[in-house]
């Protein structure tokens, strides 16, 4: 694990008090374990992708990171200590877990006030972040009367009530419109800059491509993965160039003297695996073959990410298993 | 993606937790719904009405009551006009209610996830609950008691047959109905807090305010010592001024010392029991 690089883009000082520990963390629901034996470590600065499938053990573990659900074993700090041993948790930990968790009888404002209240955080900060979020025209609403986007907007806003360096998102992207997600994503970035510590649940790769810098993945409640974007992008479906020519023929015997491994690919198409892109474009110039079409393919991350937890999917339709 | 610049931030400064703060901001969650107006207003407009309403009854038949009526209109049948049973019933189930929606109501919405995350100290959370609901049915329990006696022995006085505050045993009552309220919040708090589905927690709620008293008889010892330990029995006991009087209804003597003591017990095992369950759940 590349351990050196993240650590070289920490500030050395005043990380340890945003870093969410989790280790041999499990919980069993009778004959069930939903998660097992997860132990991984987010740091600040990063947006931290928490992925994994439908069931896999994200909500649970972020539960048990807030102290709402007890682990069977195993323990989860957020800056060395348990967060149920706080006596109050807007400063330290701003969480969104599910934007549903609010009465749909209280306005915006009154529920956010209540919680700012109990943890001496004072009046303004309300309106600071119902102006953040873009709520502050319907503050005065009830919230059962909200859509699912200003849900999640009024979640957030929770979240960010008590300035606190570690943020911990569940699926924060379901309900916004493209305008919203781009907001989010604008603001998770912002916030990691700002040196927090951000922990982001999804279980769509694409939402956390253009979102995180680090990914912890998990199925069926064990860990995965745990590394930096790139390396998991390397570890999908080696790359591949489609070329596409006239001479089929020729061109896959230059390429397959040269190592590549040639497959046809449709109508006049190869898709070459072994070689590069420059280089299958110099073998065509120096044997005269005419190419149409040189094209490398970039393996997608959301390849690397089904292949991964292809083993561990915990529902599946039809009978595709 | 590139490696993000990183601000140092200082580390966390928090001001001390106090637990003022919590009984203001459950405060400003129980008044920021208006199922809490309007279930208090109500229902406390109800039972008013309903007691009038016997005092009522009472002055327009006072004519027609023989003298053996008459001897004993006070203080047994104007105390019964003042706190009638219908009404002692609506005081219970709405008290009860009332308190097992502020439990249920976190529960069934999932805002109790969000409220633990705010505030991990769960007990300190629970008990600002407690107290702030307390306090509220308290004070509606005074209101909806002092305005029942006061309004029924008002227009019985135009027979005058109306008890004053006064009279011995009519504070008690007073006081009693009063305290009923918050004593049968706290028990819907503490079935909600057990049970936590709203439905359900109605229906049991429900039943031990309600029903259970009917299931049992004075007629023998041990179907007697529940009986009267029960909230309703206890409130029965403390506004009845003619117990004793008649040696035909009571196999089993209580006093009213043991009736207030019910009252405190349930008060506090059902606020004990939702502090406890509250504290060790997942939620």
């Amino acid at each position: 694990m590349p351990t050196t690089a993240r650590c070289a883009e920490s500030p050395a000082r005043d990380t340890v008090g945003r870093v969410i520990e989790v280790s041999g963390l499990t919980k069993r629901y009778g004959p069930k374990t939903a998660v097992n034996g997860l132990t991984f470590t987010v740091r600040p600065g990063h947006v931290t992708g928490f992925l994994g499938p439908n069931g896999a053990g994200k909500s649970t573990t972020l539960r048990m990171i807030l102290g709402l659900n007890e682990p069977t074993s195993g323990t989860a700090t957020v800056a060395g200590r348990p967060f149920r041993d706080r006596p109050r948790g807007l400063r330290h930990v701003g969480a969104l877990l599910d934007a549903q968790d609010v009465h749909g009888g209280r306005t915006a404002y009154a529920h956010l006030s209540a919680l700012a209240r109990g943890n001496r955080i004072p009046r303004t900060r309300v309106d600071e972040v119902l102006r953040e979020v873009g709520l502050t025209e319907v503050a005065r609403r009830r919230i059962g009367g909200f859509s699912l986007g200003m849900r999640q907007r009024l979640g957030i806003a929770t979240a960010l009530l008590g300035d606190p360096p570690v943020l911990l998102f569940d699926e924060p992207i379901n309900g916004l419109d493209p305008e919203g997600v781009r907001w989010v994503r604008g603001l998770f970035r912002r916030l990691a800059a700002e040196g927090r510590t951000v922990f982001v649940s999804s279980h769509l790769m694409s939402e956390m491509e253009h979102t995180a810098d680090h990914l912890i993945v998990i199925g069926r409640g064990e860990l995965i993965a745990d590394e930096s974007l790139a390396e998991f992008a390397a570890r999908g479906t080696p790359q591949s160039v489609t070329v596409r020519t006239p001479d089929a023929a020729s061109l896959t015997a230059v390429l397959t003297a040269d190592g590549a491994a040639v497959r046809p690919d449709g109508d006049r198409a190869l898709t070459v695996t072994g070689l590069s892109a420059a280089r299958i474009g110099e073998l065509a110039f120096q044997h005269r073959i005419m190419l149409h079409e040189l094209a490398p393919r970039i393996a997608s991350l959301e390849e690397a990410f089904m292949e991964l937890t292809a083993d561990s999917v915990e529902y599946l339709a039809g009978d595709a298993r | 993606m590139t490696a993000p610049t990183i601000t140092a931030r200082p580390a966390v400064t928090e001001p001390r937790a106090r637990f003022r703060d919590l009984l203001a901001a459950e405060w400003t969650k129980l008044w920021s719904l208006r199922s809490t107006y309007w279930t208090l207003l109500l229902s406390g407009l109800a039972i008013i009405g309903l007691n009038v309403n016997a005092a009522v009854a009472d002055h327009h038949n006072w004519p027609r009551y023989d003298a053996d009526i008459r001897a004993i209109f006070v203080p047994i049948w104007a105390m019964r006009d003042a706190f009638t049973q219908i009404a002692g019933l609506m005081l219970m189930l709405a008290a009860g209610s009332v308190g097992a929606i502020t439990i249920t109501g976190e529960y069934g919405t999932g805002l109790i996830r969000t409220t633990f995350a705010a505030v991990p100290a769960r007990r300190s959370l629970v008990t600002a609950k407690l107290i702030d609901v307390t306090v509220v049915m308290l004070g509606y329990g005074t209101v909806v008691a002092g305005a029942s006696f006061w309004a029924s022995q008002a227009i019985l006085s135009g027979r005058g047959v109306g008890m004053s505050i006064g009279y011995p045993g009519a504070f008690q009552a007073v006081a009693a109905s009063a305290v009923l309220a918050p004593v049968c919040a706290l028990v819907g708090m503490g079935i909600g807090a057990i049970i936590r589905h709203s439905a359900a927690t109605m229906v049991v709620t429900t039943a031990v305010l309600l029903l259970l008293p009917m299931c049992f008889t004075d007629h023998y010892r041990w179907t007697a010592d529940i009986k009267h330990a029960l909230p309703a029995m206890a409130w029965e006991r403390l506004i009845d001024l003619g117990y004793g009087r008649f040696g035909f209804t009571v196999r089993r003597p209580t006093t009213t010392t043991e009736a207030w003591i019910v009252l405190a017990l349930w008060a506090l095992g059902a606020a004990a029991a939702a502090i406890t369950v509250v504290h060790r759940r997942d939620v």
